[in-house]
Protein backbone atom coordinates (compact mmCIF):
# COMPACT_ATOMS: atom_id res chain seq x y z
CA UNK A 1 0.00 0.00 0.00
CA UNK A 2 1.17 3.50 -0.84
CA UNK A 3 0.80 5.26 2.08
CA UNK A 4 3.31 7.30 4.07
CA UNK A 5 2.30 6.82 7.84
CA UNK A 6 3.49 9.81 10.16
CA UNK A 7 2.62 8.84 13.77
CA UNK A 8 4.54 11.77 14.74
CA UNK A 9 1.79 13.45 13.58
CA UNK A 10 -0.02 12.75 17.00
CA UNK A 11 2.31 14.86 18.95
CA UNK A 12 2.27 17.93 16.39
CA UNK A 13 -0.19 20.75 18.00
CA UNK A 14 -4.19 20.71 16.64
CA UNK A 15 -5.23 23.73 14.96
CA UNK A 16 -7.65 24.65 17.90
CA UNK A 17 -4.50 25.57 20.05
CA UNK A 18 -6.01 23.18 22.81
CA UNK A 19 -2.56 21.10 22.94
CA UNK A 20 -1.51 17.85 20.83
CA UNK A 21 -3.56 15.52 18.39
CA UNK A 22 -2.96 12.93 20.83
CA UNK A 23 -4.65 15.35 23.53
CA UNK A 24 -7.28 16.52 21.37
CA UNK A 25 -8.66 12.79 21.18
CA UNK A 26 -8.01 11.69 24.51
CA UNK A 27 -10.76 14.79 25.47
CA UNK A 28 -12.90 13.32 22.55
CA UNK A 29 -12.61 10.11 25.02
CA UNK A 30 -13.82 12.42 27.68
CA UNK A 31 -16.73 13.62 26.08
CA UNK A 32 -17.93 10.04 24.62
CA UNK A 33 -17.54 8.17 28.38
CA UNK A 34 -19.55 11.53 29.47
CA UNK A 35 -22.28 11.31 26.98
CA UNK A 36 -22.62 7.15 27.28
CA UNK A 37 -22.31 7.32 30.96
CA UNK A 38 -25.58 9.77 31.33
CA UNK A 39 -27.12 8.31 28.76
CA UNK A 40 -26.37 4.72 30.59
CA UNK A 41 -27.98 6.22 33.87
CA UNK A 42 -30.74 7.31 31.67
CA UNK A 43 -31.28 4.17 30.18
CA UNK A 44 -30.67 2.04 33.34
CA UNK A 45 -33.78 4.04 35.21
CA UNK A 46 -36.05 4.21 32.60
CA UNK A 47 -35.38 0.81 30.88
CA UNK A 48 -35.40 -1.22 34.80
CA UNK A 49 -38.63 0.58 35.29
CA UNK A 50 -40.44 0.09 31.81
CA UNK A 51 -38.74 -3.93 31.85
CA UNK A 52 -40.34 -4.51 35.30
CA UNK A 53 -43.71 -2.99 34.56
CA UNK A 54 -43.81 -5.15 31.14
CA UNK A 55 -43.65 -8.45 33.22
CA UNK A 56 -46.82 -6.97 35.76
CA UNK A 57 -50.09 -8.65 35.93
CA UNK A 58 -51.57 -5.33 34.56
CA UNK A 59 -52.46 -5.65 30.76
CA UNK A 60 -53.02 -1.86 30.00
CA UNK A 61 -49.41 -1.25 32.13
CA UNK A 62 -47.75 -3.92 29.79
CA UNK A 63 -49.56 -2.82 26.84
CA UNK A 64 -48.69 0.96 27.02
CA UNK A 65 -44.48 -0.42 27.90
CA UNK A 66 -44.58 -2.77 24.60
CA UNK A 67 -45.84 0.31 22.45
CA UNK A 68 -42.38 2.33 24.29
CA UNK A 69 -40.31 -0.46 23.16
CA UNK A 70 -41.99 -0.34 19.89
CA UNK A 71 -41.32 2.98 19.24
CA UNK A 72 -37.80 3.96 20.38
CA UNK A 73 -36.52 0.20 19.11
CA UNK A 74 -37.94 0.67 15.47
CA UNK A 75 -36.68 3.95 14.38
CA UNK A 76 -33.05 4.43 13.83
CA UNK A 77 -30.59 5.75 16.11
CA UNK A 78 -29.20 8.37 13.91
CA UNK A 79 -32.94 9.39 13.16
CA UNK A 80 -33.68 9.81 16.84
CA UNK A 81 -31.11 11.90 17.41
CA UNK A 82 -32.18 14.76 14.45
CA UNK A 83 -35.67 14.02 15.96
CA UNK A 84 -34.29 15.31 18.94
CA UNK A 85 -31.82 18.20 17.98
CA UNK A 86 -33.89 19.55 15.00
CA UNK A 87 -37.37 18.57 15.38
CA UNK A 88 -38.00 18.67 19.41
CA UNK A 89 -37.41 22.32 19.66
CA UNK A 90 -39.73 23.03 17.28
CA UNK A 91 -42.97 21.45 18.96
CA UNK A 92 -42.01 23.07 22.28
CA UNK A 93 -43.46 26.31 23.28
CA UNK A 94 -42.03 28.77 21.10
CA UNK A 95 -40.08 30.65 23.91
CA UNK A 96 -38.74 27.15 25.36
CA UNK A 97 -37.94 26.67 21.99
CA UNK A 98 -36.01 29.53 21.18
CA UNK A 99 -34.23 29.10 24.57
CA UNK A 100 -33.21 25.36 23.55
CA UNK A 101 -31.70 26.50 20.57
CA UNK A 102 -29.54 29.46 22.13
CA UNK A 103 -27.69 26.75 24.22
CA UNK A 104 -24.21 27.26 23.57
CA UNK A 105 -22.11 24.30 22.14
CA UNK A 106 -21.11 22.02 23.19
CA UNK A 107 -24.14 21.65 25.51
CA UNK A 108 -26.38 22.49 22.51
CA UNK A 109 -25.35 18.82 21.14
CA UNK A 110 -24.34 17.44 24.59
CA UNK A 111 -27.77 17.24 25.71
CA UNK A 112 -29.98 16.02 23.42
CA UNK A 113 -27.25 13.28 22.30
CA UNK A 114 -27.84 12.15 26.34
CA UNK A 115 -31.27 12.19 26.33
CA UNK A 116 -31.88 10.71 22.29
CA UNK A 117 -28.92 7.87 23.59
CA UNK A 118 -30.73 7.03 26.92
CA UNK A 119 -34.49 6.69 25.52
CA UNK A 120 -32.67 4.48 22.89
CA UNK A 121 -30.74 2.37 25.15
CA UNK A 122 -33.69 1.99 27.61
CA UNK A 123 -35.60 -0.19 25.66
CA UNK A 124 -32.72 -2.56 25.36
CA UNK A 125 -31.93 -2.51 28.54
CA UNK A 126 -36.17 -2.67 29.25
CA UNK A 127 -36.10 -5.76 26.81
CA UNK A 128 -33.00 -7.55 29.07
CA UNK A 129 -34.71 -6.81 32.73
CA UNK A 130 -38.07 -8.36 30.93
CA UNK A 131 -35.88 -11.35 29.95
CA UNK A 132 -34.15 -11.67 32.81
CA UNK A 133 -37.35 -11.53 35.12
CA UNK A 134 -39.14 -13.97 33.13
CA UNK A 135 -36.17 -16.49 33.10
CA UNK A 136 -37.01 -16.58 36.68
CA UNK A 137 -38.65 -19.77 37.71
CA UNK A 138 -42.48 -18.72 37.93
CA UNK A 139 -42.64 -20.70 41.40
CA UNK A 140 -40.31 -17.70 42.86
CA UNK A 141 -43.37 -15.46 42.32
CA UNK A 142 -45.56 -17.68 43.41
CA UNK A 143 -43.65 -18.66 46.96
CA UNK A 144 -43.31 -14.58 47.58
CA UNK A 145 -47.26 -14.30 46.81
CA UNK A 146 -48.02 -17.09 49.31
CA UNK A 147 -46.13 -15.57 51.66
CA UNK A 148 -48.24 -13.04 51.82
CA UNK A 149 -45.79 -10.33 50.15
CA UNK A 150 -47.73 -7.67 47.90
CA UNK A 151 -46.81 -7.40 44.28
CA UNK A 152 -44.50 -4.36 45.00
CA UNK A 153 -42.73 -6.31 47.99
CA UNK A 154 -42.65 -9.43 45.61
CA UNK A 155 -40.72 -7.19 43.23
CA UNK A 156 -38.64 -5.69 45.15
CA UNK A 157 -37.66 -8.65 47.52
CA UNK A 158 -37.54 -11.66 45.05
CA UNK A 159 -37.92 -11.01 41.77
CA UNK A 160 -35.64 -8.32 41.41
CA UNK A 161 -31.94 -8.94 43.12
CA UNK A 162 -31.98 -12.41 41.10
CA UNK A 163 -33.21 -10.73 37.75
CA UNK A 164 -30.86 -7.66 38.05
CA UNK A 165 -27.63 -10.60 38.87
CA UNK A 166 -29.12 -12.81 35.70
CA UNK A 167 -29.33 -9.57 33.22
CA UNK A 168 -25.45 -8.65 34.00
CA UNK A 169 -23.52 -10.13 31.58
CA UNK A 170 -26.54 -8.81 28.94
CA UNK A 171 -26.39 -5.54 30.02
CA UNK A 172 -22.36 -5.40 30.09
CA UNK A 173 -22.88 -5.69 26.34
CA UNK A 174 -25.28 -2.97 26.25
CA UNK A 175 -23.07 -1.17 28.30
CA UNK A 176 -20.53 -1.08 25.64
CA UNK A 177 -23.27 -0.30 22.88
CA UNK A 178 -23.69 2.96 24.49
CA UNK A 179 -20.11 4.01 24.33
CA UNK A 180 -20.25 3.03 20.54
CA UNK A 181 -23.33 4.38 20.25
CA UNK A 182 -22.47 7.42 21.26
CA UNK A 183 -20.44 7.99 17.74
CA UNK A 184 -23.49 8.84 16.03
CA UNK A 185 -23.92 11.83 18.31
CA UNK A 186 -21.17 13.30 15.77
CA UNK A 187 -24.28 13.90 13.49
CA UNK A 188 -25.46 16.42 15.33
CA UNK A 189 -22.01 18.42 15.92
CA UNK A 190 -21.22 16.82 19.61
CA UNK A 191 -17.25 16.16 19.30
CA UNK A 192 -16.52 12.49 20.79
CA UNK A 193 -13.59 10.46 20.17
CA UNK A 194 -14.48 9.57 16.40
CA UNK A 195 -16.16 12.78 15.42
CA UNK A 196 -12.67 14.15 16.46
CA UNK A 197 -10.72 11.58 15.04
CA UNK A 198 -12.58 13.00 11.69
CA UNK A 199 -11.80 15.99 12.15
CA UNK A 200 -8.34 15.24 12.71
CA UNK A 201 -8.31 13.98 9.30
CA UNK A 202 -9.54 16.34 8.12
CA UNK A 203 -7.34 19.26 9.64
CA UNK A 204 -3.76 17.13 9.50
CA UNK A 205 -4.75 14.80 6.23
CA UNK A 206 -3.39 12.21 8.44
CA UNK A 207 -6.67 9.90 7.31
CA UNK A 208 -5.33 6.66 8.95
CA UNK A 209 -3.11 7.74 11.74
CA UNK A 210 -6.37 9.55 13.00
CA UNK A 211 -8.72 6.58 12.70
CA UNK A 212 -6.22 3.75 13.79
CA UNK A 213 -5.72 6.11 17.56
CA UNK A 214 -9.36 5.88 18.16
CA UNK A 215 -9.76 2.62 16.98
CA UNK A 216 -6.89 1.76 19.81
CA UNK A 217 -8.13 4.02 22.45
CA UNK A 218 -12.15 2.31 21.83
CA UNK A 219 -9.91 -1.01 22.20
CA UNK A 220 -8.34 -0.18 25.39
CA UNK A 221 -11.93 1.25 26.50
CA UNK A 222 -13.50 -1.75 25.32
CA UNK A 223 -10.94 -4.16 27.26
CA UNK A 224 -11.23 -1.54 30.79
CA UNK A 225 -15.10 -1.84 30.56
CA UNK A 226 -14.73 -5.72 30.38
CA UNK A 227 -12.90 -6.25 33.22
CA UNK A 228 -14.54 -4.05 35.79
CA UNK A 229 -18.04 -5.93 34.67
CA UNK A 230 -16.43 -8.94 35.11
CA UNK A 231 -14.63 -7.45 38.56
CA UNK A 232 -18.57 -6.79 39.48
CA UNK A 233 -20.09 -9.96 37.67
CA UNK A 234 -18.03 -11.57 40.57
CA UNK A 235 -18.65 -9.53 43.36
CA UNK A 236 -22.55 -9.94 43.46
CA UNK A 237 -22.82 -13.51 42.02
CA UNK A 238 -25.18 -15.43 44.32
CA UNK A 239 -23.53 -18.72 45.11
CA UNK A 240 -25.20 -21.59 43.10
CA UNK A 241 -26.95 -20.00 40.37
CA UNK A 242 -24.72 -19.26 37.26
CA UNK A 243 -28.06 -18.04 35.32
CA UNK A 244 -27.80 -15.98 32.16
CA UNK A 245 -30.25 -14.24 30.01
CA UNK A 246 -30.28 -14.79 26.30
CA UNK A 247 -27.95 -12.12 24.69
CA UNK A 248 -30.05 -9.56 22.71
CA UNK A 249 -27.59 -9.06 19.94
CA UNK A 250 -27.55 -5.98 18.10
CA UNK A 251 -25.63 -1.87 17.98
CA UNK B 1 -42.08 28.68 12.91
CA UNK B 2 -45.19 29.34 10.85
CA UNK B 3 -47.33 26.68 10.10
CA UNK B 4 -45.83 23.10 8.94
CA UNK B 5 -45.83 22.11 5.08
CA UNK B 6 -46.02 18.29 4.33
CA UNK B 7 -46.83 19.00 0.67
CA UNK B 8 -42.84 19.01 0.48
CA UNK B 9 -43.18 15.12 0.92
CA UNK B 10 -45.51 14.95 -2.01
CA UNK B 11 -43.23 17.28 -3.82
CA UNK B 12 -39.62 15.24 -3.41
CA UNK B 13 -41.70 11.79 -3.15
CA UNK B 14 -39.91 10.26 -5.98
CA UNK B 15 -36.62 11.51 -4.98
CA UNK B 16 -37.33 9.72 -1.60
CA UNK B 17 -38.36 6.43 -2.47
CA UNK B 18 -36.46 6.29 -5.79
CA UNK B 19 -33.21 7.15 -5.28
CA UNK B 20 -32.84 7.39 -1.42
CA UNK B 21 -35.00 3.79 -0.40
CA UNK B 22 -33.85 1.91 -3.47
CA UNK B 23 -30.37 2.56 -1.94
CA UNK B 24 -31.09 1.93 1.46
CA UNK B 25 -33.10 -1.61 0.13
CA UNK B 26 -30.23 -2.54 -2.46
CA UNK B 27 -27.96 -1.87 0.03
CA UNK B 28 -29.14 -3.90 3.15
CA UNK B 29 -30.34 -6.54 0.62
CA UNK B 30 -26.58 -7.35 -0.87
CA UNK B 31 -25.05 -6.50 2.84
CA UNK B 32 -26.90 -8.92 4.00
CA UNK B 33 -26.07 -11.65 1.29
CA UNK B 34 -22.41 -10.75 1.35
CA UNK B 35 -22.52 -10.42 5.20
CA UNK B 36 -23.98 -14.00 6.22
CA UNK B 37 -22.16 -15.14 3.30
CA UNK B 38 -18.65 -14.41 5.05
CA UNK B 39 -19.71 -14.60 8.08
CA UNK B 40 -20.82 -17.98 7.28
CA UNK B 41 -17.00 -18.38 6.64
CA UNK B 42 -16.26 -16.34 9.20
CA UNK B 43 -18.20 -19.08 11.81
CA UNK B 44 -16.42 -22.13 10.03
CA UNK B 45 -13.01 -20.58 10.69
CA UNK B 46 -14.01 -20.29 14.25
CA UNK B 47 -14.85 -23.35 14.89
CA UNK B 48 -12.78 -25.02 12.66
CA UNK B 49 -10.38 -26.24 15.30
CA UNK B 50 -7.43 -25.79 13.62
CA UNK B 51 -5.60 -22.29 16.04
CA UNK B 52 -4.23 -19.91 13.68
CA UNK B 53 -7.57 -19.96 11.04
CA UNK B 54 -9.52 -18.94 14.29
CA UNK B 55 -7.37 -16.61 15.90
CA UNK B 56 -7.33 -14.60 12.66
CA UNK B 57 -11.44 -15.13 12.38
CA UNK B 58 -12.04 -14.51 16.21
CA UNK B 59 -9.33 -11.32 16.08
CA UNK B 60 -11.14 -9.99 12.97
CA UNK B 61 -14.78 -10.54 14.57
CA UNK B 62 -14.12 -9.16 18.10
CA UNK B 63 -12.67 -6.16 16.78
CA UNK B 64 -15.20 -5.58 14.03
CA UNK B 65 -17.72 -5.80 17.10
CA UNK B 66 -15.74 -3.11 19.50
CA UNK B 67 -15.71 -0.47 16.86
CA UNK B 68 -18.77 2.24 16.42
CA UNK B 69 -20.51 1.73 13.20
CA UNK B 70 -19.32 5.29 11.97
CA UNK B 71 -16.19 5.00 13.10
CA UNK B 72 -15.84 1.67 10.49
CA UNK B 73 -17.38 3.58 7.64
CA UNK B 74 -14.91 6.20 7.60
CA UNK B 75 -12.14 3.60 7.74
CA UNK B 76 -13.66 1.79 5.17
CA UNK B 77 -14.14 4.84 3.13
CA UNK B 78 -10.79 6.20 3.39
CA UNK B 79 -9.36 2.52 3.01
CA UNK B 80 -10.95 0.95 0.06
CA UNK B 81 -9.56 3.41 -2.64
CA UNK B 82 -6.31 2.09 -1.14
CA UNK B 83 -7.36 -1.66 -1.16
CA UNK B 84 -8.20 -1.16 -4.73
CA UNK B 85 -5.13 0.61 -6.08
CA UNK B 86 -3.18 -2.84 -4.23
CA UNK B 87 -5.46 -4.92 -5.94
CA UNK B 88 -5.24 -3.47 -9.38
CA UNK B 89 -1.64 -2.45 -9.28
CA UNK B 90 -2.24 1.07 -9.28
CA UNK B 91 0.07 3.38 -8.14
CA UNK B 92 -2.60 5.71 -6.94
CA UNK B 93 -5.71 5.24 -4.36
CA UNK B 94 -8.58 4.62 -7.00
CA UNK B 95 -11.73 6.26 -6.89
CA UNK B 96 -14.82 4.18 -5.74
CA UNK B 97 -18.39 5.23 -5.78
CA UNK B 98 -20.08 5.88 -2.62
CA UNK B 99 -22.67 2.70 -2.92
CA UNK B 100 -19.94 0.49 -3.29
CA UNK B 101 -18.03 1.64 -0.54
CA UNK B 102 -21.35 1.47 1.61
CA UNK B 103 -21.60 -1.75 0.45
CA UNK B 104 -17.83 -3.14 1.26
CA UNK B 105 -18.63 -1.53 4.76
CA UNK B 106 -21.60 -2.92 5.71
CA UNK B 107 -20.52 -6.65 4.13
CA UNK B 108 -17.42 -6.64 6.01
CA UNK B 109 -18.82 -5.45 9.66
CA UNK B 110 -22.09 -7.02 9.36
CA UNK B 111 -20.05 -10.15 8.49
CA UNK B 112 -18.54 -10.15 12.07
CA UNK B 113 -22.28 -10.06 13.67
CA UNK B 114 -23.92 -12.80 11.14
CA UNK B 115 -20.79 -14.90 12.08
CA UNK B 116 -21.61 -14.86 15.96
CA UNK B 117 -25.33 -15.98 14.93
CA UNK B 118 -23.92 -18.64 12.72
CA UNK B 119 -21.30 -20.07 15.21
CA UNK B 120 -24.61 -20.42 17.77
CA UNK B 121 -26.13 -22.26 14.43
CA UNK B 122 -23.85 -24.50 13.53
CA UNK B 123 -23.48 -25.59 17.56
CA UNK B 124 -26.95 -25.76 17.70
CA UNK B 125 -26.70 -29.17 15.67
CA UNK B 126 -25.37 -32.55 17.21
CA UNK B 127 -22.19 -33.32 16.97
CA UNK B 128 -23.13 -36.84 16.18
CA UNK B 129 -24.49 -35.56 12.68
CA UNK B 130 -21.24 -34.44 12.04
CA UNK B 131 -19.96 -37.60 13.00
CA UNK B 132 -22.56 -39.78 10.84
CA UNK B 133 -21.59 -37.41 7.48
CA UNK B 134 -18.03 -38.60 8.41
CA UNK B 135 -18.50 -42.08 8.81
CA UNK B 136 -21.04 -42.18 5.54
CA UNK B 137 -17.30 -40.99 3.82
CA UNK B 138 -18.70 -37.18 3.64
CA UNK B 139 -15.61 -34.84 3.77
CA UNK B 140 -15.30 -31.76 5.50
CA UNK B 141 -17.44 -29.61 2.69
CA UNK B 142 -19.65 -31.75 1.92
CA UNK B 143 -20.79 -32.39 5.75
CA UNK B 144 -20.89 -28.73 6.38
CA UNK B 145 -22.77 -27.44 3.07
CA UNK B 146 -25.48 -30.71 3.06
CA UNK B 147 -26.02 -31.38 6.87
CA UNK B 148 -24.75 -28.86 9.09
CA UNK B 149 -25.51 -25.67 7.31
CA UNK B 150 -28.95 -25.79 6.27
CA UNK B 151 -30.20 -26.85 9.48
CA UNK B 152 -28.21 -23.77 10.81
CA UNK B 153 -29.98 -21.62 8.56
CA UNK B 154 -33.48 -22.99 9.20
CA UNK B 155 -32.72 -22.68 13.22
CA UNK B 156 -31.02 -19.71 13.10
CA UNK B 157 -33.56 -17.94 10.74
CA UNK B 158 -35.23 -15.26 12.63
CA UNK B 159 -32.03 -14.49 14.29
CA UNK B 160 -30.71 -13.88 10.97
CA UNK B 161 -33.07 -11.41 9.83
CA UNK B 162 -33.95 -9.75 13.49
CA UNK B 163 -29.95 -8.90 12.75
CA UNK B 164 -30.82 -7.65 8.70
CA UNK B 165 -33.63 -5.33 10.39
CA UNK B 166 -30.74 -3.50 12.52
CA UNK B 167 -29.03 -3.63 9.63
CA UNK B 168 -31.98 -2.05 7.60
CA UNK B 169 -31.56 0.29 10.64
CA UNK B 170 -27.65 1.01 10.34
CA UNK B 171 -27.84 1.25 7.03
CA UNK B 172 -29.03 5.22 7.55
CA UNK B 173 -25.45 6.12 9.20
CA UNK B 174 -24.23 6.59 5.82
CA UNK B 175 -25.23 9.98 6.14
CA UNK B 176 -21.97 10.29 7.56
CA UNK B 177 -20.14 9.87 4.37
CA UNK B 178 -22.84 12.09 2.69
CA UNK B 179 -24.70 9.16 0.59
CA UNK B 180 -27.80 9.69 -0.25
CA UNK B 181 -29.64 7.04 1.20
CA UNK B 182 -33.33 6.92 2.56
CA UNK B 183 -32.42 9.12 5.06
CA UNK B 184 -29.37 11.11 3.44
CA UNK B 185 -32.23 12.08 0.36
CA UNK B 186 -34.44 13.22 3.15
CA UNK B 187 -31.40 15.55 4.76
CA UNK B 188 -30.86 16.87 1.13
CA UNK B 189 -34.35 17.91 0.83
CA UNK B 190 -34.79 19.19 4.32
CA UNK B 191 -32.30 21.31 4.56
CA UNK B 192 -32.95 22.77 0.35
CA UNK B 193 -36.73 23.63 1.46
CA UNK B 194 -35.30 24.09 5.07
CA UNK B 195 -38.67 21.86 5.92
CA UNK B 196 -36.40 19.48 8.53
CA UNK B 197 -39.31 18.73 10.89
CA UNK B 198 -41.46 17.81 8.23
CA UNK B 199 -38.85 15.81 6.31
CA UNK B 200 -37.20 13.96 9.93
CA UNK B 201 -40.62 13.56 11.01
CA UNK B 202 -41.52 11.46 7.90
CA UNK B 203 -38.55 10.01 7.80
CA UNK B 204 -38.94 8.51 11.26
CA UNK B 205 -42.55 7.46 10.60
CA UNK B 206 -41.42 5.22 7.27
CA UNK B 207 -38.54 3.64 9.23
CA UNK B 208 -41.08 2.58 12.08
CA UNK B 209 -43.40 1.12 9.58
CA UNK B 210 -40.79 -1.28 7.57
CA UNK B 211 -39.12 -1.99 10.84
CA UNK B 212 -42.10 -2.48 12.70
CA UNK B 213 -43.82 -4.94 9.91
CA UNK B 214 -40.56 -6.83 8.99
CA UNK B 215 -39.97 -7.17 13.28
CA UNK B 216 -43.52 -8.37 13.41
CA UNK B 217 -43.01 -10.82 10.15
CA UNK B 218 -40.91 -12.47 11.84
CA UNK B 219 -41.99 -13.03 15.29
CA UNK B 220 -44.60 -14.70 12.90
CA UNK B 221 -42.16 -16.66 11.48
CA UNK B 222 -40.56 -17.63 14.84
CA UNK B 223 -43.17 -18.96 16.41
CA UNK B 224 -43.96 -20.99 13.16
CA UNK B 225 -41.02 -22.38 13.30
CA UNK B 226 -41.04 -23.01 16.96
CA UNK B 227 -44.47 -24.98 16.56
CA UNK B 228 -42.83 -27.45 14.01
CA UNK B 229 -40.27 -28.14 16.64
Amino acid sequence: MNYNWNWGVLLAPEPGGTGTYLYYLVVGLGWTLATALAAWVIALAIGSIVGTLRTTPMPLVVRLGDAYVEIFRNVPLIVQMFLWFFVMPELLPKDLGDWVKQVPPPWGSYLPAVLCLGIYTSVRVAEQVKAGINSLSRGQGMAGTALGLTLGQNYRFVLLPMAFRIVLPPLTSEFMNVIKNSSVALTIGLLELTGRARAMQEFSFRVFEAFAAATLIYLLTNLVVVLAMRALENKVRVPGFVGTAPDAGGH
Amino acid sequence: MSGYDFDVIQRSWVYLFRDGMTFTLTLTVLAMLGGIFFGTLLAMMRLSGFKPLGLVAGGYVNLMRSLPLVLVIFWFFFLVPYIGAWLIGAKDPVRVGSFLSCLITFTMFEAAYYCEIMRAGIQSIPRGQVSAGYALGLDYFQTMGRIVLPQAFRNMLPVLLTQTIILFQDTSLVYVISATDFLGAASKVANRDYRLVEMYTFVAVVYFIMSYGLSTLVKDLQQRIAIHK
